[in-house]
């Protein structure tokens, strides 16, 4: 129990959770605003593997770290439009494109990175982002290290929380986001163009989920290697039900999940000897499932989400 | 009012495939003035005014419509938008409304730029209100529409055009949604918005607010208009006959003599979910060699009755006897084993299984007989061999029996549908809507299949919205309205029009 408390109590479990939450805070929100203009996008997962090796190939190819964010962006909006063509007029089914998506951008991916690097033993490095350290913020007693100590992405991250927040709440494209996901004909009928609104939702929303992969091998890693992205973008998936489609609670949901897996780490150290390891490489999974259960119990699917709309036809 | 023209629609026609939909039909509408466009169902008044408003493009005739100075202009046809700048706006009888977005959202919606970050709320909550006062029409603003009642969101829908400037309001059957007292208000309400200038068209069945509140009438009958008349000088009965028809040929049939019941109701009640699908204590008997005509306004409870007969609904008080049995656990499964056969309403989702063969769907009610399973597994060649002897005797074409249902024309799915019902030689046969989509020769079929099953001892029982079809083939008609049964006691068309709508005959 004591152990616990240190744990929770330590400012490396926070800073930790907080990392861990930040490609995850990405991967919601971008699916998050796909859903909300009522298209589910299953190819999150391979646009994480995506953004992960353009933004590190950018950056060893000698593009700056930020040109590499920025190339991984690109990359993630453009499978989004892929899926978006595929899904909004072509009115194809949501799932079989975004898992096609996945497979397709996950493949590519790797096939990029083989046939560029074809006889690596050790993944090549790049320098990653460092973590920002501002003065006499950075030397508060725990906040500090938490949250000062944090890389450029992470607060990008957050900045975006507050950005999607602001456009989801308080703009008119907002609203008629809102509005598509809900009832495409309340839309179609007040001249915006539901086609347009959907395709740049998920191109958006894509580009943003690339920028969690690109998180991984230029701010937690610095390199790139198969399988780093390992079910995060699935994870995102159902993080957005427990969010309730919402950005603030997008962002407890990844921080919870973070908070989750940085104490089995710790736990691991700890108990190892008594518990077998995989148990809590598991726990979160598992504590996201109990969460996802009682929170999706009460949760409001937009109500076009999956359903095709097709011009003309009322 | 004044004598200015604000609209005129000149000669519009649309045909959908062999069907006209519209044909040659004129218009004009002042400015101040409440029309009425009075119809039966299929007369073709939607189809009008999704013209004028641009979901449908005519196949021939052109649309004016004045500028706020008076002068006409032609309105590009085909277009939504042409005719919300002209200032044009339709309220639809299902509302184009997003549920989880205020009433503020739904009506600023369209008309702020998308790209700018910031919104003038309290610019457009100014001029919502100032429309609110000026018509009288108010919605809650801020919260989703979703937890608003039918009228409050109908007002929504109708606060949405007066804030797109509409000048014109086109208002698609406004009263099938709203209790008498909503619709009293509503109506209230558009005499303001009239005194404002404002010039509305309401599309109506129903001759007492018609009367009540139009100052002109113009009657369709399928796709023609038919009369045009000022309301002060119109009178219940003749607008019934126009809008019924006094002149359609009956079809040449025999006269039989009812046997004993086959099918008995007593005052059988179904909670339904909405009025469409309710019934209120139901009391009816079909006698073998008897066709029952059930006439009534679309939505008075004939989902409701065809439910209780299939057995899909359960009843909340009464009994149910077919023959001499009485029924006490309704289930499709016993309707069916009971001798029931069933014509659904929406033949291509409840009539068949699409994906399934032609052949599958023929058996599809009796998959138990030992001529079509044995020990749980189908008899290809018997199904097979059963289907295209029914293929032949009821003419149904199309890609063979193997083919999916699906590819069926609507026609020959509903002959289909009469093979598989036929064929069980059914004590009572339920016809919901039999003929509605159906080209003149696979509606004869069907009202020939109905009197030959008639001949042979079977009950039917015929729900149509087409009183015409009804007067043809039924030997006796009662009306439902409001889930609600009454003998008619007679086959004239207008008294039978008059109790459809309410009115005392």
């Amino acid at each position: 129990m004591m152990d616990l408390l240190n744990i929770l109590l330590s400012e490396s479990f926070w800073a930790a959770s907080l990392r861990i939450a930040t490609p995850l805070i990405f991967g919601v929100l971008g699916a998050l605003i796909c859903e909300r203009a009522g298209v589910l996008n299953l190819g999150i997962e391979g646009i994480f593997v995506v953004g992960a090796m353009c933004g590190w190939m950018a950056v060893w190819l000698g593009a700056g770290l930020w040109g590499g964010v920025i190339v991984a962006a690109l990359a993630g909006a453009f499978f989004g439009l892929l899926h978006a063509i595929l899904t909004v007029p072509l009115g194809l089914s949501q799932h079989v494109s975004g898992l096609g998506i996945t497979l397709f951008a996950t493949s590519v991916s790797y096939f990029t990175y083989r046939t560029a690097l074809p006889n690596v033993s050790s993944p090549p490095r790049i320098e990653p982002f460092q973590a920002l350290d501002i003065p006499v913020l950075s030397d508060l007693p725990f906040l500090g290290p938490v949250l000062f100590q944090q890389t450029a992405l992470t607060w990008l991250a957050l900045l975006m929380v507050a950005l999607v927040w602001y456009v989801m709440n308080r703009s008119a494209l907002g609203v008629a986001l809102k509005a598509v996901g809900d009832n495409p004909d309340s839309v179609d009928a007040q001249g915006l163009s539901v086609y347009a609104l959907r395709i740049w939702a998920i191109v958006a929303g894509s580009a943003l989920m690339a920028l969690g992969g690109a998180f991984l091998t230029m701010s937690a890693f610095d390199a790139f290697f198969f399988g780093m992205v390992n079910g995060r973008g699935w994870v995102c998936i159902a993080l957005v039900i427990f969010a309730s489609w919402r950005p603030g609670k997008a962002l407890l949901g990844a921080l919870l999940f973070g908070a989750f897996d940085a104490l089995q780490v710790r736990l691991q150290t700890e108990m190892g000897a008594l518990v077998p390891g995989q148990v809590f490489l598991m726990a979160p999974y598992i504590l996201s499932i109990i969460a996802l259960v009682i929170a999706a119990r009460s949760a409001d699917y937009p109500r076009a989400l999956l359903t095709p709309w097709f011009k003309g036809q009322r | 009012m004044t004598d200015q023209t604000v609209l005129k629609l000149n000669g519009l026609s649309k045909r959908f495939g062999p069907v006209v939909a519209n044909d040659d039909v004129s218009l004009t509408l002042g400015r101040g003035e409440v029309l009425a466009l009075l119809g039966e169902n299929g007369a073709g008044k939607t189809t009008l005014m999704n013209m004028l408003f641009g979901h449908y493009l005519p196949d021939a005739g052109t649309v004016e419509v004045a500028d706020p100075g008076g002068t006409l202009h032609p309105l590009p046809l085909g277009h939504p938008q042409a005719a919300l700048a002209a200032g044009v706006g339709m309220v639809h009888q299902h509302f184009a409304l997003a549920e989880n977005i205020n009433a503020l959202d739904n009506i600023t919606l369209g008309s702020e730029p998308l790209l700018s970050l910031r919104r003038d709320r309290r610019a457009a909550e100014r001029k919502i209100k100032d429309i609110m006062a000026r018509s009288g029409l108010t919605a809650p603003q801020d919260v989703p529409v979703g937890r608003l009642s039918v009228g409050e969101r109908q007002r929504v829908e109708i606060l949405k055009a007066l804030y797109r400037d509409a000048r014109i309001l086109v208002l698609d059957e406004p009263t099938a949604v709203l209790t008498p007292q909503e619709a009293d208000t509503l109506f209230a309400n558009i005499k303001t918005m009239t005194a404002e200038g404002l010039s509305v068209i309401f599309i109506s069945h129903k001759l007492r607010e018609v009367l009540a509140f139009s100052d002109r009438i113009a009657v369709l009958r399928h796709g023609r208009k038919v009369g045009e008349m000022a309301t002060s000088e119109a009178d219940e009965g003749t607008i019934a006959r126009l809008m019924v028809g006094a002149d359609t040929p009956k079809v040449a049939r025999e006269a039989a003599t009812p046997g004993a019941p086959v099918l008995t109701l007593q005052n059988v009640s179904v909670a339904g979910r909405s009025k469409r699908d309710t019934l209120q204590g139901v009391t009816l008997t079909v006698h073998a060699h008897e066709i029952l005509g059930i006439a009534g306004i679309s939505g008075n409870g004939q989902s409701g009755l065809a439910n209780l007969i299939s057995g899909l609904a359960v009843p909340t008080a009464g009994m149910i006897r077919v023959d001499e049995t009485e029924i006490a656990r309704p289930s499709a499964a016993t309707m069916v084993a009971a001798g029931i056969g069933r014509i659904p309403e929406d033949r291509h989702h409840e009539g068949i299984v699409g994906a399934m063969s032609v052949a599958e769907n023929m058996v599809i009610e009796r998959l138990g007989d030992p001529d079509i399973q044995s020990r749980g597994l189908l008899r290809r060649d018997a199904i097979q061999a059963n289907a295209e002897g029914l293929a032949q005797a009821y003419d149904v074409r199309g890609p063979g029996v193997g083919a999916a249902a699906r590819l069926l024309s609507g026609g020959n799915i509903q002959k289909l549908i009469l093979a598989r019902v036929f064929e069980r030689a059914p004590r009572l046969i339920l016809a919901n809507q039999p003929t509605r989509g159906l080209d003149m020769g696979a509606a004869a079929e069907v009202g020939r299949r109905l009197l030959e099953a008639r001949g042979r001892g079977a009950g039917v029982v015929l729900i149509s919205e087409d009183l015409d079809e009804i007067l043809g083939l039924a030997d006796r008609i009662m009306v439902i309205r409001d889930g609600a049964l009454v003998e008619a006691g007679t086959m004239d068309r207008a008294k039978i029009g008059l109790m459809m709508a309410g009115e005392p005959a």
